[in-house]
């Protein structure tokens, strides 16, 4: 079982795979990071030679942001929106969506569990 | 934010203008505005725009953060007041 950036342990998956994983990782980075480090994409996690755990260690450090530091990241962001007040703001305190998406019904991600009205009334012939 | 970057920001003409001279004079009054659509440029810093959000004049102070935003995002123009409360009938 191989550790990478902290907390992942990918298991015996093909390498490629094993790395998106990591938050902040997905399927053309984790190409991209096994092509830099020299490794086959085929290779599964727990095939990796120390050398090349190293080595995708080293580029995953060196040129990507990942787990921590971008949640932070994208946590900061947020918080700008919502220091700033701006509509983008609004919409996040809200819990609604934020890109102009219907929210007539729908949206459920963001909306989260449907919240029943009570005492509808029910339609009377 | 959408506008292409190689079209670079848009700010109403007459607006900037008005900036402009506020900074030049080194004065500080309200502008009023109906350009929701202009960009908030660095020069607008400090400065108060009473934005038009279709009803009234809503004052927004522009600080730093909110460069490259526009205007109309911090002068909203729905007021939802939540759904009205349905009365407990009895039984």
């Amino acid at each position: 079982m191989a550790r990478i950036a902290g907390v992942d342990i990918p298991d015996n998956k093909r390498g490629e795979i094993a790395l998106t994983y990591i938050y902040g990782i997905g399927r053309k980075s984790a190409q991209t990071i096994l092509t830099k480090a020299g490794v086959n994409y085929d290779k599964k996690a727990n095939a990796w030679s120390d050398d090349e755990s190293t080595a995708i260690r080293t580029v995953i450090g060196a040129e990507y942001k990942v787990e921590g530091v971008l949640k932070s990241e994208v946590q900061m962001s947020i918080k700008r929106l919502l220091d700033i007040g701006c509509y983008r703001g609004l919409r996040h305190r809200k819990g609604l969506p934020v890109r102009g998406q219907r929210t007539k019904n729908n949206s459920r991600t963001r909306k989260g569990k449907r919240k029943t009205v009570a005492n509808k009334k029910k339609a009377t012939k | 934010m959408g506008r292409s970057l190689k079209k670079g920001p848009y700010i109403d003409f007459r607006l900037d203008n008005k900036v402009q001279a506020l900074n030049v004079s080194g004065k500080k009054t309200v502008v009023k505005t109906w350009s929701r659509r202009s960009m908030i440029s660095p020069d607008f810093v400090g400065h108060t725009f009473a934005v038009h959000n279709g009803n009234k004049f809503i004052p927004v102070y522009v600080t730093e953060n909110m460069v490259g935003h526009k205007l109309g995002e911090f002068s909203p123009t729905r007021n939802f007041r939540g759904h009205t409360a349905k009365k407990d009938k009895g039984k």
